[in-house]
């Protein structure tokens, strides 16, 4: 099965298909307009509300990232100063036992957020004679508990100990679970302290002061924004602090999230938390189950990172809900708007549609049918006179047409009948005497219309002599064919009883003079040739001269007195002219319609170019001279009509 | 029933019926089940995870052993826990092992799981660490209990490094204190990936591939026990082993396992990270010879390991390997 490329050329014949009505097509371009307009505005709409949406949340969750961060460092400044502050007094003072305790016992008692406090000091450092020494006062049931261990642990190992020793400066440890293995996560802030000794700025120790996360997670946990949205707090290496998924607290990172659902932008956005950071950015699924907008923020003082998560429908449930409600308005106007225009359009059209029906009736050919009533003034209206009237008048001509029809069939009927009847009266017969070798004779008349003015005779008028004429009517048609028959009739009648050709002209003139009304006249040639002889006597009535070819030599005009043509003058002075042909020679005679034949560029063949077409024609005969003329005629003609009826008559004198 | 109770029975007078035991096939005996503890070595995680598969699919109950495996970390050091007897078996990397038989502590190892380094050194490219010789002069945090085979590397390449001891955590590498740390590929490694450190921004020198593989996680009983009780020994490391390839072979239902001990013993951690823990410790086990079966331990990767413990005085002498390395693995019981 083949089916159809879809060009775009297909689709718009699809829709509007030739044969679809004008109610369709002004339906459908009106409403594909008005939806692309539709389209337009709403999806402009949409957009900008998704905008000003996104902007209002992004403002939103800016503010409340910005204010939980505050609060976070607040308290983690409020904390960083005791244990600077007893820094100092380390650096500058030496202390017993029991005033270290005092002052750790002070510090928890002044800072409430503050879980527990140490001084870790390096091996032997506080006393000599101690490897460990590392005092240490916690809050344990709403009291105070000390310890002043001698042998604590190996502490030298430890984050809160290691880190701040070996980057030289205070640091906020990496969130853990306390060490009674409870769910209380605790960080630590660490500070280095240092001993001059002989100048030189030795490691002494660190003092640290505990912070309980409780609090933290509190503050975080407690932020609400829209439906479901969230806060969630990470640690510097993304581990999450504070999250609504407690599974996650200290056992997912960021990076295992993203890892997990091998979402790389996730994991890119971590590193941007980590590293300080602060953004408005969309987030996939993986992340929170759903595609959501997260703001963060950084809590520069412990490498941490404040987000806060919107899920995506929520933010823009509003615009969702008028898209919706956009779509059911516009979906029933364009039902609307549908109905009216093709109710419309109908209406529109029905005048058309049956105007269109009846003119089809017309076009078959049926006048009598009545068009529909006028009914309005509009231009469908004018179109129903306009079309009435062209009815009547098809009509009216039509009924004209069918008699000039049937006079010019009979007319050409007759023509026919003329035609027939004139070319009967021309000696058609070739050979015309066969049992003559001393001459052969050839002739041949192609009217211009049916019946022409053009004639030729030759009959013989004895056993020695050959008569032959060859003349030109003027004017053509009808008329020029009867003349021609009445010159014929009379010429052949004379010539009977007379050998002078001048006499017979002289004869044949009085008789076509006499109530010549019309004013018609011929020219004629004629001739007789005494074959036995070849004395050949001519007598010529404005006629164009005939050629001569001798057996030997060029083709030459015969000499020839003008004369004027017969039917104009009464008695006209003819002269008989004489000629001997040498055995071989060959006449012709011919009429204006061959010198006066042009091609498309109305030049005429002229007598030159009958001459010259005849050189190369030594010994044919008389047959094939005429049919070479006609054709030579008919090539330099081309396509152009012929104007003028054409006749040419060719006499070979072979005597044998 | 635990290790102490089986031993005190074995003891008073029914040592004959014992070396019965060792001699009968197996049927006589899968009747009752026998008790075993294992210690791990560390905390529950996919470095065990062929433990606990096999305990949890029932292999070791299969094999005719009431297995406990004991929580492990920090409280619970194995080799102190095995010497006092108080876990029948236990895991330890080989360096450790051998320098505690060396020092007098009568373990026998009855299977090699690990058969490749999984210990590495981790370095920042920002610090300018890309070839072994970048490392001279630089800061390098490492396990004062686990740095031969770095020391080793450091002697090999001649690298002088300001070595900072590193303890449970790999945070002073990722605030910065340290140009490059020691780290398990299947575990601190994935932890700094995790941490937000991408891995084209670190260099890391794995030491099988400068000729100091220094295999770990060995299967570690007293010679008392294997020699008392080789039946429950042949069981043990068979279970396991067939623990250890079902986890190959289900890695997330082997995952899912491990999770449940991690949470009980509050570990904090993720799926992710036991599941790359688990496949990094497929790489490391698979044998690389195919005619060696696995859980063996190649004569050549034990003097490597003897050899560099003893050339950097942590040994005195190296044990015997046959003294040291009894296979429990093609012994039927």
């Amino acid at each position: 099965m083949k089916f159809p490329r879809f060009t775009h050329f297909t689709l718009l014949a699809w829709v509007f298909p030739a044969k679809r009505g004008l109610a369709f097509k002004i339906a459908s371009c009106t409403l594909l307009g008005t939806a692309c307009i539709f389209f337009a505005v709403f999806f402009y709409n949409y957009t900008i509300s998704h905008k000003v949406v996104l902007k209002s949340v992004r403002d939103n969750t800016r503010y409340l990232t910005h204010a939980t961060v505050n609060k976070i460092e607040t308290t983690l400044m409020g904390v960083e100063k005791a244990p600077l502050l007893l820094r100092e007094s380390l650096q500058t003072q030496t202390h017993s036992r029991e005033a270290l305790i005092l002052w750790m016992e002070n510090i928890l008692n002044t800072n409430p957020e503050i879980f527990g406090t140490i001084i870790a000091f390096e091996p032997f450092h506080f006393d000599p004679d101690s490897f460990y020494y590392a005092p240490y006062v916690c809050r344990s049931n709403g009291r105070l508990q000390t310890s002043d261990a001698q042998r604590a642990f190996n502490y030298f190992y430890t984050d809160w100990y290691l880190i701040p020793k070996e980057l030289k400066k205070p640091v906020w440890t990496e969130p853990y679970f306390d060490a009674g293995g409870g769910d209380i996560l605790m960080t630590t802030f660490s500070v280095p302290f240092y001993q001059m000794v002989y100048g030189k700025k030795i490691f002494d120790g660190v003092v640290t002061a505990d912070l309980s996360l409780e609090w933290l997670q509190h503050i975080v946990s407690s932020i609400n924004i829209y439906h479901s949205g969230y806060a969630f707090l990470i640690s510097q290496s993304g581990v999450f602090i504070s999250h609504p998924d407690k599974d996650w607290i200290m056992n997912e990172s960021i990076f295992s999230i993203a890892e997990a659902s091998g979402d790389m932008n996730l994991r890119h956005i971590g590193r941007n938390m980590i590293h300080g950071g602060q953004g408005f950015v969309p987030v996939a699924s993986s992340f929170t189950g759903k595609a959501s907008w997260l703001y963060y923020a950084p809590v520069k003082s412990a490498g941490w990172s404040v987000g806060v998560v919107v899920p995506d429908n929520e933010l823009f449930s509003d615009i969702r809900h008028l898209t919706i409600q956009l779509m059911l308005i516009g979906a029933s106007g364009f039902l609307l708007l549908f109905l009216m225009i093709v109710f419309i359009s109908k209406r529109m059209t029905k005048p058309i549609s049956a105007l269109a029906d009846v003119t089809g009736e017309i076009a078959r050919g049926n006048l009598d049918i009545c068009l529909p009533d006028r009914q309005s003034d509009d231009e469908v209206g004018e179109l129903t006179v306009s079309f009435e009237n062209m009815r009547v008048a098809l009509k009216e001509y039509i009924t004209d047409l069918k008699e000039t029809t049937a006079a010019k069939e009979r007319i050409e009927s007759e023509l026919k009948i003329a035609h027939t009847i004139q070319m009967s009266f021309l000696p058609k017969r070739f050979p015309p005497f066969p049992e003559k070798q001393e001459f052969d004779i050839y002739a041949a008349l192609i009217p211009a219309k049916e019946v022409g003015g053009d004639l030729y005779d030759f009959f013989l008028i004895d056993d020695e002599h050959l008569f032959f004429s060859i003349g030109d009517v003027s004017g053509k048609g009808v008329p020029a064919a009867l003349f021609m028959a009445v010159t014929k009739t009379l010429m052949k009648g004379i010539a009977g009883d007379h050998r002078s050709p001048s006499d017979i002209l002289a004869r044949t003139n009085r008789e076509l003079c006499i109530d010549n009304d019309a004013m018609m006249f011929c020219t004629v040639f004629c001739g007789v040739f005494n074959f036995v002889s070849g004395e050949l006597v001519y007598a010529n009535a404005g006629h164009n001269p005939p050629l001569i070819i001798p057996p030997e030599g060029e083709p030459q005009w015969l000499n020839v007195s003008p004369e004027v043509m017969l039917g104009v003058v009464d008695e006209p002075d003819y002269k008989t002219q004489r000629i001997l042909l040498e055995p071989g020679s060959r006449l012709i005679l011919y009429t204006d319609g061959i010198t006066e034949a042009m091609d498309a560029q109305k030049n005429l063949y002229s007598s030159d170019r009958l001459k010259k077409s005849l050189q190369a024609e030594k010994s044919t005969g008389a047959q094939e001279l005429v049919e070479h003329i006609i054709l030579s005629v008919r090539e330099f003609v081309g396509t152009e009509a012929q104007s003028d009826d054409i006749t040419v008559l060719a006499l070979h004198y072979r005597h044998v | 029933m635990t290790g102490p109770d089986i031993r005190r029975r074995c003891i008073t007078g029914i040592g004959v019926f014992l070396l019965f035991i060792m001699l009968t096939p197996c049927t006589v005996y899968c009747e009752e089940l026998q008790a075993a503890t294992f210690l791990p070595q560390w905390v529950p995680q996919s470095q065990f995870a062929g433990y606990y598969v096999a305990l949890s699919k029932g292999f070791y109950q299969k094999q005719g052993i009431a297995l406990t495996i004991l929580s492990g970390g920090p409280d619970s050091p194995p080799a102190d826990m095995l010497s006092d007897r108080k876990t029948d078996f236990t895991t330890l990397f080989l360096s450790t092992a051998v320098q505690l038989r060396a020092g007098g502590v009568p373990l026998v190892n009855i299977a090699q799981i690990g058969q490749k380094s999984g210990f590495i050194l981790v370095a920042r490219k920002s610090s300018g660490i890309f070839s072994p010789q970048d490392l001279n002069g630089k800061r390098i945090s490492l396990w004062p209990a686990f740095q031969t085979q770095a020391l080793a590397f450091f002697k090999k390449y001649r690298i002088h490094a300001i070595v900072i001891p590193q303890f449970y955590s790999i945070n002073l590498f990722l605030e910065g204190g340290v140009d490059a740390a020691c780290a398990m590929w299947y575990n601190e490694y994935h932890t700094i990936l995790n941490s937000g450190i991408n891995a084209d921004e670190l260099t890391t020198f794995f030491f099988d591939r400068y000729g100091l593989n220094f295999p770990e996680d060995g299967i570690y009983c007293l010679k008392e026990t294997l020699e008392k009780r080789k039946d429950i020994c042949n069981a043990f490391v068979r279970a396991s082993l067939e623990g250890w390839q079902y986890a190959f072979d289900h890695p997330e239902e082997a995952v899912d396992i491990v999770m449940t001990y991690a949470r009980q013993a509050h570990t904090g951690t993720n799926r992710v990270h036991q599941l790359w823990m688990l496949n990094r410790i497929r790489d490391i086990s698979l044998s690389r010879h195919e005619d060696v079966p696995m859980g063996a331990l190649s004569a050549h990767d034990y003097q490597t390991v003897a050899g560099e413990l003893k050339s950097n005085g942590m040994i005195d002498e190296i044990p015997s390997f046959h003294t040291f390395y009894t296979p429990c693995l093609g012994v039927s019981r």
